[in-house]
């Protein structure tokens, strides 16, 4: 092989091969070391699951350019203050629920899963549950008897009644207003919230 | 098995791939089955409601494909292991211990997935009924029963190569195959924090399908093209290094377009969009090496099948995982698209260009063998069945693409610019007429391809099969 050609040796491209490999493998590992500290629950980005005692916003904020969470006064879910352990084992609840009933392969979540149903991503924040005072008891009538209560927006795409109990459709609940709290970097797009009131923190 | 089948002429690892396609293959036609069921559920709502509910069929339709891939490659990779090493397998008892126990694995967990279906919110329901993760649904004894069977699958693979002789493809394709089944661990486990949650579950997904499979297919692509046209084995390998690491340079970081809107940090949004609108680079690559390396051979091959769905396979990769991932790729772009029918659009495409193709290249790499080693060039009996299969496949997946990209840019434009991205959006976008009248063409597609299917099980059990053909002299 002479001079000119060895750019395109094998044994070039087997080196190019590994070196690239090597560090593109090196630079991931150190984001993901960051990245795993910035997603970790109570940090920024992920709020404590005790977030679900207080309003959330989901509104645009001018200085970033996009749509993004922020954390209103005192609005305990279903009217009680829990403890950061006790809303932590009541969403515990909600993710188990979630995947147990593969709520994803109907829906999505941050944007991720099946497009048979809506994203569920600020579901919480949603303006079709009319007014914030019914939007619990909306939620929880929802949950455990789909049929009856659809929400299918003049189709007739129903949810089926997957024999959620009170308990877990509460833990969805909390998981789904906890989840609306992440900083998803303006996902969805040109999101509309349902009108909340906004109180003194 | 037939009268002029030579299952006993093969070799071990032949054998053992033998297995697998045949699973592979029927795994396919499930595939095909839930997706039509799927489909029309979204036309007819009401069909099977609250029996066989969308949320069963579908995981059911993409369960059965990421399974039947991947008993596609097994079979791949124990079909050219003994060519490549130059010797004989080292473990076909164990190898085929791994084939049933996978096998009744799967059977069960579809059994659980179509019977149980869910279960109560509890730790058991995710390790004995469904993970509820969307590809890897999986429950967790099964997840262990799959990383078993991956070890047992990758010391057989590498010990081969050990005993005959290593070479450059074997080289990559064993670490390529050790990175691919660790991957599947950081799938593993359970979290409250669904942005946790997502940051891992795409670990496993994207390491998989956009940079461990790719460069499984390449491997396997190389060995090919050597078998089929008689390329350079000093040409394939390079070029196989190059594809190496241009899609690990881009594939790797690539993995930060899923992470634009999952909770994690803005930087990924320059990451992520930047490298992975670099991921097509490699497939045009591999895509000019298949077609270059094909003409300067003046096509002379015994095997067209085969070949053709080589071709198919490189410009399927190129378009669908290539031009239709890029599409959405940008997160200005994306912002708009993801979670729409323009992932469903991406997604059909993409898995069948890339993986598709290939598994079938390779089912007609087997069966010209298992058949007595014939020549299937121009000669071969009855042709009108692969090419009608070839196109009734090719043109049906193609079209339910195009379909549910009509599909995602109403949806796009409806929910998300104009419906404030809300359920009463979502709605709106699913009763436009444009996008109902797209899932009718998609439909009408998938049935196609679903006929296509059928007509290539039926090629792939008699193609050659009367022994009409002449006796290659050369394996």
């Amino acid at each position: 092989m002479t001079k000119e050609t060895k750019w395109m040796s094998q044994s070039f491209w087997k080196k190019i091969a590994i070196w690239t490999t090597s560090v593109m493998l090196l630079i991931l590992m150190a984001l993901t070391f960051d990245t795993v500290k910035q997603i970790t629950e109570g940090s920024e980005r992920v709020p404590s699951y005790s977030v679900i005692n207080n309003k959330i916003f989901y509104e645009f904020d001018k200085d970033r350019d996009i749509l993004a969470p922020s954390i209103g006064g005192p609005a305990p879910l279903f009217g009680q203050k829990l403890s950061e352990s006790d809303a932590e084992e009541l969403i515990n609840l909600g993710k188990l629920t979630i995947q147990a009933k593969n709520c994803m392969n109907c829906h999505t979540i941050l944007g991720n899963g099946a497009y048979y149903a809506p994203d569920l991503t600020k579901a919480w924040l949603d303006k079709g549950w009319g007014s914030e005072s019914v939007r619990e008891t909306l939620m929880l009538n929802f949950l455990i008897d789909p049929e009856k209560n659809a929400r299918s927006f003049g189709t007739n795409r129903k949810m089926p009644n997957l024999n959620i109990t009170e308990s877990e459709a509460k833990g969805v609940v909390a998981y789904l207003k906890w989840m609306s709290s992440i900083d998803t970097n303006g996902f969805p797009a040109h999101f509309e919230s349902i009108k909340q009131v906004k109180e003194e923190k | 098995m037939n009268n002029n089948s030579n299952f006993k002429s093969l070799s071990l690892g032949q054998q053992l791939a033998v297995k697998y396609f045949s699973a592979a293959m029927l795994l396919f036609c499930a595939q095909m089955v839930f997706g039509l069921v799927a489909g029309l559920q979204f036309i007819q709502p009401d069909f099977l409601y609250q029996t066989l509910d969308f949320n069963v069929t579908r995981m059911v339709h993409i369960n059965a494909m990421i399974v039947w891939l991947l008993f596609g490659f097994l079979g791949s990779v124990y079909w050219l292991v003994e060519d490549e090493a130059g010797t004989e397998l080292v473990g076909y008892k164990l190898g085929n211990i791994g084939f049933w126990v996978l096998l009744t694995a799967v059977v069960i967990v579809v059994v659980v997935y179509l019977v149980v279906q869910i279960g109560p919110g509890t730790q058991s329901s995710l390790w004995f009924i469904n993970e509820g993760r969307e590809y890897i649904e999986a429950p967790r004894w099964a997840d262990i029963g799959i990383v078993a069977v991956m070890l047992i699958f990758f010391y057989n693979i590498a010990a081969t190569f050990s005993k005959g002789k290593w070479s450059g493809i074997s080289g990559v394709l064993v670490l390529d195959l050790l990175a691919l089944a660790g991957i599947y661990v950081a799938g593993m486990f359970y979290t409250t924090n669904i942005s946790m949650d997502q940051f891992w579950w795409w670990w496993v997904v994207h390491m998989w399908v956009e940079a461990t499979w790719e460069v499984l297919v390449a491997c396997i692509m190389a060995w090919g093209l050597i078998k089929t046209i008689g390329a350079s084995r000093q040409i394939v390998t390079t070029w196989l290094y190059v594809e190496v690491a241009l899609m690990f340079g881009s594939g790797i970081l690539g993995l930060g377009h899923h992470y634009f809107w999952i909770g994690t940090p803005e930087y990924w949004l320059g990451v992520g969009g930047f490298f992975s609108a670099l991921e097509p680079i490699p497939l045009v690559a591999m895509l000019v090496h298949a077609v270059y390396d094909a003409g300067t051979k003046n096509l002379k091959v015994t095997n067209h099948p085969a070949f053709a769905w080589f071709i198919a396979h490189v410009f399927g990769n190129f378009l669908g995982a290539g031009v239709w991932g890029f599409f959405q790729t940008l997160p200005q772009v994306n912002l708009y698209t993801h979670g729409t029918q323009w992932s469903a659009s991406h997604g059909h495409l993409a898995f069948y260009g890339a993986y598709v193709t290939i598994n079938i290249a390779m089912f007609y790499m087997a069966v010209q063998k298992f058949r007595g080693n014939i020549d299937m060039g121009s000669n071969i009996q009855n042709k009108y069945r692969w090419k009608t299969s070839m196109v009734l496949l090719n043109v049906g997946a193609l079209g339910m693409t195009i379909a549910l990209l009509i599909a995602g840019y109403e949806q796009a434009f409806i929910e998300r610019a104009v419906g404030g991205s809300t359920w009463s959006g979502y709605f709106a976008a699913q009763s436009d007429s444009t996008f109902i009248s797209s899932m009718n063409w998609r439909m009408l597609f998938g049935v196609l391809m679903t006929i296509g299917t059928f007509f290539l099980a039926w090629d792939l059990l008699t193609i050659g099969k009367k022994n009409k053909e002449e006796i290659l002299k050369t394996a």
